[in-house]
């Protein structure tokens, strides 16, 4: 097994029992503690100008996404437009975090952003068969490379959940590490890695523990909650799960990683949740775009509307947003 | 032997199908006609507002594109429903207003009889308030009305008996859904039991979630926000007094809200004023 060796604090794993035994060392998650965490962190109240610097900042995190079978280059241009200029009737409101598509329609994301002044948004591709993962290793490389190549600076890659649960995790462990160095050798290191964990489908707080800290082990920029195609997504505490290993890791072997939940947070209520309970699990170094991103696409459009009733002082209509 | 402790009704908002309580966990006390204590209703806050007009947008999607024919029949149901618990009503009205039996159940009777009027109507009103219009071209130019959005309701309160608030919440509500709009009716203040108790009927009517949205409380509370929100499409105002009206009319100009007031409880012109006239031109020949 190859040991990724990002940081030279992390440890490096170089065989399926070691990467074994030290997930043994993890304890297991309170899963009634936790539920009521997260709970008891929704409750909190974000009122006026914290309401106003909240929303800005979830703007700033969305991870602007459409993955339909049925996008098309125009769609992904409207998209872009939006992503730069969230609102077109106010120009204060931050660009959105990054574009999110389909590897196809990378290279078209990419020239559109550049070409109306958005060339500081990334764009993201979900690569490696997404959503179910189930294709070879050559055929998920080749997704990378070609991702990458298109202008792609952020891979989203899903694991091999059915591998993970049958306890094949050396299998799981080993791809995001051969993606990890497609992609550092493709983009020189400047691309980055999310590893989507698909969450819905662990079972368990103790399984969404452990591949959270599998996918860090293995290289992962990002640890992703869902891929938005699998029913429960992003719920509050295994997002909460996420944050505590990130945090206790960054803790441990000085390497910062993000958590971008995706699915499910559809309203401004849902993101405001979301950046309490980063700020209150991992703390305010994690409230940057650069360390926590949410996937979504209907979420923008309430965000504007909740801006905008924070602005005007009266209730806003989806008739004043742009239609996605 | 204990004596029996009777089972108290909890009047809640009816929002999206659902009964709720209001987001504020407020209520206010409503005595009867002898001054004695009769109910606590939820008293509702601007954000059970915006809960109910985005219910109501989003029912109008479907309660919009419904069959005329299907319209009706539901609204037929309704006044099959009502029927079914007309003791519940009369009962009600009585222990609300304090008139007569007789008074109280000529006044279900009648509240039953306006929505079977109005559910005739709704398969019969491109008939009668669109047309076929002459022009001078080859084209034929046809006109219909077509339903706006979210209404926002205020019944007029006063009644031309003692009791007269179930009439009045269905002369207001029954033109508004006939039509193909969804609704945001806000109680008369001082009686709102009997709206809550229509929205038990509506709730078991096949009505789809939404269409029909019932608020209690204070209405001075809620007005500005009816006025000004974005979603709102039209007001009816009857229950409103001429200041209050003006002030919904001045934020209402915002998104252009059809705003009126209403007089007669059996009218096309309660239904046609909340729809829009569509004028397609169709040439001949092709």
């Amino acid at each position: 097994m190859i040991s990724p060796g990002i940081s030279q604090n992390v440890p490096k794993i170089n065989s399926e029992q070691e990467l074994r035994n030290f997930l043994k060392t993890l304890s297991p998650v309170d899963q009634v503690g936790a539920q009521a965490r997260a709970a008891m962190l929704a409750t909190r109240s974000i009122k006026t100008t914290s309401k106003l610097w909240a929303i800005d900042t979830a703007i700033s995190m969305v991870d602007l996404t459409t993955l339909e079978g049925a996008d098309t280059p125009g769609k992904i241009k409207t998209l872009c437009a939006k992503a730069v200029r969230p609102d077109p009737t106010d120009s204060s409101v931050p660009h959105v975090g990054a574009v999110c598509v389909y590897n196809d329609l990378v290279a078209i994301a990419r020239k559109e952003l550049d070409a109306i002044g958005g060339s500081d948004v990334p764009v993201a591709a979900v690569a490696t068969a997404f959503p179910s993962g189930r294709a070879s290793m050559k055929v998920k490389l080749a997704d990378t490379k070609d991702a990458i190549e298109s202008g792609a600076t952020e891979i989203d890659m899903v694991i091999d959940r059915g591998a993970f649960l049958s306890g094949n995790i050396g299998l799981v462990f080993d791809e995001i590490v051969e993606i990890k160095a497609t992609i550092n050798e493709l983009s020189g290191g400047r691309a980055h890695l999310k590893v989507i964990l698909e969450t819905g489908e662990l079972v368990t707080y103790d399984n969404v523990r452990k591949a959270s800290y599998l996918a860090m082990l293995a290289g992962a920029d990002f640890i992703k909650t869902s891929t938005g195609k699998v029913n429960p997504a992003a719920t509050a505490p295994v997002v909460l799960v996420m944050l505590e290993a990130v945090r206790d890791f960054c803790h441990d072997y000085g390497r910062m990683i993000g958590v971008k939940p995706a699915g499910g947070i559809r309203t401004t209520k849902d993101a405001i949740k979301q950046l309490v309970l980063v700020n209150e699990t991992a703390g305010e170094k994690w409230l940057d775009p650069k360390y926590f991103r949410i996937g979504a696409s209907s979420l923008l459009n309430d965000l504007l509307m909740q801006r905008m009733k924070m602005k005007n002082g009266y209730y806003s209509s989806a008739n004043y947003v742009t239609i996605d | 032997m204990m004596s029996r402790i009777e089972v108290m009704k909890t009047y809640k908002l009816f929002i999206n199908g659902a009964f709720v309580r209001s987001e504020s966990g407020r209520s206010y006390e409503i005595k009867n006609s002898k001054g004695k204590f009769l109910a606590n209703p939820a008293q509702a806050s601007r954000k059970d507002l915006r809960d109910a007009v985005s219910a109501a947008k989003t029912a109008f999607i479907g309660w919009s594109e419904a069959t005329a024919y299907n319209r009706g029949q539901i609204l037929y149901r309704i006044a099959e429903m009502l029927e079914g618990r007309r003791d519940q009503f009369v009962s009600e009205i009585i222990a609300q207003s304090g008139v007569t039996q007789k008074i109280a159940d000529s006044e279900v009777s009648q509240a039953i009889d306006l929505w079977v009027w109005y559910a005739g109507w709704s398969d019969k009103l491109s008939s009668v308030g669109g047309n076929q219009n002459p022009i001078a071209a080859q084209f034929y130019n046809f006109t219909t009305p077509e339903p706006l959005g979210a209404i926002a309701i205020f019944p007029n309160q006063k009644a031309k008996s003692a009791s007269g608030t179930l009439l009045n919440i269905v002369a207001s509500l029954a033109p508004v859904i006939c039509a193909g709009n969804t609704a945001i009716l806000i109680a008369p203040q001082s009686a709102p039991l009997t709206a809550m108790s229509l929205a038990e009927v509506l709730a078991t009517s096949d009505l789809p979630a939404g269409v029909a949205n019932i608020l209690t409380g204070k209405s001075e509370e809620l007005v500005s926000w009816v006025g000004s929100h974005m979603e709102i499409d039209g007001v009816d105002c009857s229950g409103l007094s001429n200041s209050d009206q003006v002030a919904i009319k001045v934020s209402g100009a915002e998104n252009l809200k059809r705003i009126h007031k209403f007089a007669d409880d059996k009218s096309t012109e309660r239904i046609l004023k909340f729809m829009e006239q569509k004028t397609v031109w169709q040439p001949i020949g092709i």
